[in-house]
């Protein structure tokens, strides 16, 4: 299916185990496969992208990896412990967090209750204040909206919330599912040099995006994902310059 | 295309607004949670032939209760005590129903019986078990352990019956826990007919007879214990659901249960949590209506808790408010129509507590709150 060599794992992460592992993932909606058999790693300190058209099981894979979703076969191990099988809960005190496709911030929730609430299972109570400032300095709009309810934001606002919540939990992995999905052209810039500026912190990202060229921009490694299987893999600057992603996903014949 | 595989339609169709609009509208995830959405359309900004109507039909109330009240202050204000404390405990009931729908969409037709439960194990206790038949200092003291009983009970039944029948049915399509509780409802009705009998059970009161006045009313005294207690617990309800760490967590599993599972809530012990409390206030209401009614009957769940049901409803099913709100309007229009001047009389009472069920859903689907969405749980 690839016409390029799969990059030997090894070279990434520089000999460190990866911090998430998924062996032969398959997830079904009642009898419809979403994700046939996807296994990919992360490594501490990347930003791993998945690209792929509609319906390839992008989201999927990011809802079961939260956990929110059963696999009916294969593994998610994260930091050495098998992940897959736990609830949606359990999977976030391990250090996992998620911005959501549709960001789903609670709509009458005010912008701060919605920060309070993605740093639900805090025990540093104390650093929460510390955090959300940081947050507030990543996007200063936020402040601005502190106390007005999460549905009455404009759609890059809530994109915004919906990632500074999911920060708001100090996650040692962060999965970002399409988060420049319905935004205007000027903002899609902002978030992605947001999510630069949050890896460079030190969070480990994996990135779902329809935005093909602009995650691979930002991606240290990528896969392709094709109908509910991995199609491609590698560097992102290699798979930027692949001629069938070109053509298949970044319009750029 | 999207896979669409387990999100409710709406999300999915508020995903292609977006898509559409390039920058989305900021719109309510769950509308399809109450009828607000509904609502909107009942509740039009230009007068219409309806809400003409339904503006005259409240006009027509109004007066109706003026010229009631000059007839006969005395006796109106005296019927209307009456009413606040049945309002007080119709809201009780009713909270159970609208927490329950709240979380988890689901219409609990079981809570009226669970409330039966209540005053028949509360009963139970005061009479048999500690043999407390009439009112003394001692008597208080064995009611509020009375109640503390009948509302652990209550909420431990709610919580197991939320276990054991609705919770693997909660990805199941609507109509299959709905149809759960009509049968756990029936369950609740047996266990009160082998506790209570199938005839009704007359009990004792262990609150004074006596009344207080007030000008020229006179005011029961039990009337106002059943009011005293119950504002003491709906102020603490509303600091649990609104201050406390579990509270938020409701409320966020309200909004949204998938986000609220990111972020680390423990869904499924917000949603036991929520029937522990619905539960325990059932039981309160349970106590406080033998003590203010002298009996005990296995069917009262049925009448109670379709009341209490028409109470969310009136208020905004889901709506915390609007259930207390609506319980206490229910009670109040239940009195002035049972005894106060120029009103139809006992005998019509519920043909005219059900009538403003059906002009409420007509005119205003969404509840006396629905249009501006409150804090919902």
């Amino acid at each position: 299916m690839s016409d390029m060599p799969n990059t030997p794992t090894a070279v990434r992460g520089g000999g460190k185990a990866p911090v998430l592992t998924i062996t032969d993932l398959h997830v079904y909606y009642g009898n419809i496969a979403a994700v046939k058999g996807i296994s990919l790693e992360v490594f501490e300190g990347e930003i791993v992208t998945l690209i792929g058209a509609n319906g390839a099981g992008k989201s999927t894979t990011m809802r079961t990896i939260s956990g929110l979703l059963k696999p009916r076969k294969g593994e998610i191990v994260f930091e050495g412990e098998k992940v897959s099988g736990l609830r949606g809960n359990e999977v976030a005190a391990r250090g996992i967090a998620q911005s959501p496709e549709g960001r789903r911030i609670f709509p009458r929730m005010t912008v701060l209750e919605n920060l309070e609430l993605g740093a639900f299972l805090r025990k540093d109570k104390a650093e929460i204040p510390v955090d959300m400032e940081r947050v507030f300095e990543l996007f200063p709009r936020l402040k601005e909206r502190i106390a007005q309810k999460g549905g009455t934001l404009s759609g890059g606002e809530q994109q915004m919330l919906a990632m500074g919540r999911a920060l708001m939990a100090q996650p040692r992995l962060l999965l970002l599912d399409e988060p420049s999905m319905g935004l205007a052209p000027v903002l899609v810039d902002v978030v992605f040099e947001i999510i630069e500026r949050v890896n460079a912190q030190g969070t480990t990202i994996l990135l779902v995006e329809q935005n093909a060229l602009a995650a691979l921009n930002i991606g240290d490694y990528a896969y392709v994902l094709e109908t509910g299987h991995i199609g491609l893999q590698g560097p992102a600057a290699d798979l930027a310059d692949n001629e069938e992603v070109r053509n298949a996903y970044l319009g750029l014949a | 295309m999207a896979p669409s595989w387990g999100h409710p339609n709406l999300y999915l169709g508020e995903i292609f607004n977006m898509a559409a609009a390039g920058i989305s509208a900021p719109q309510s995830q769950d509308a399809a949670i109450g009828q607000t959405g509904a609502a909107e359309f009942g509740a039009p900004k230009k007068y219409t032939t309806e809400s003409i109507v339904g503006l005259a039909v409240l006009g027509l109330a109004i007066a109706w209760i003026i010229w009631s009240f000059a007839s006969g202050p005395t006796l109106f204000l005296q019927v209307l005590t009456i009413g606040l404390s049945n309002g007080a405990l119709y809201a009780l009931i009713a909270l159970g129903y609208t927490m329950v729908y709240g979380i988890i969409e689901l219409i609990n037709f079981a809570h009226g019986d669970l409330f039966m439960l209540g005053s028949v194990v509360g009963a139970i206790f005061l009479e048999q078990w500690v043999g407390q038949k009439s009112s003394s200092a001692t008597a208080w003291l064995w009611l509020a352990a009375t109640m503390i009983f009948a509302m652990a009970a209550c909420a431990l039944l709610n919580v197991v019956i939320e276990k054991l029948a609705y919770r693997r049915l909660r990805n199941a399509p609507k109509l299959a826990p709905l149809i759960t509780a009509v049968g756990v409802s029936f369950i609740l009705q047996n266990i009160g007919i082998q506790l209570n009998g199938s005839a009704p059970h007359s009990r004792s009161s262990v609150l004074p007879k006596t009344s207080i006045s007030v000008g020229s009313i006179d005011i029961r005294i039990k009337y106002i214990v059943v009011v005293a207690v119950t504002i003491p617990l709906l102020l603490l309800m509303t600091w649990i659901v609104q201050k406390t760490r579990i509270g938020k967590a409701m409320r966020a599993a309200a909004q949204d249960r998938d986000a609220s599972l990111l972020m680390g809530i423990n869904v499924d012990r917000v949603i036991s949590f929520t029937f522990a409390l619905g539960g325990a206030l059932a039981g309160a209401a349970g106590v406080l209506f033998v003590q203010v009614n002298e009996q005990t009957r296995y069917d009262a769940g049925f009448r109670l808790g379709l009341i209490a049901f028409t109470a969310a409803v009136l208020g905004g099913v889901g709506n915390l408010l609007g259930a207390v709100v609506g319980g206490v309007l229910i009670g109040v229009i239940q009195s002035l129509n049972d005894g106060a001047p120029h009103f139809l009389g006992q005998k019509w009472t519920q043909t005219v507590m059900f009538s403003i069920l059906i002009i409420m859903v007509i005119f205003r689907p969404g509840g006396i709150f629905g249009a501006n969405q409150q804090e919902k749980v």
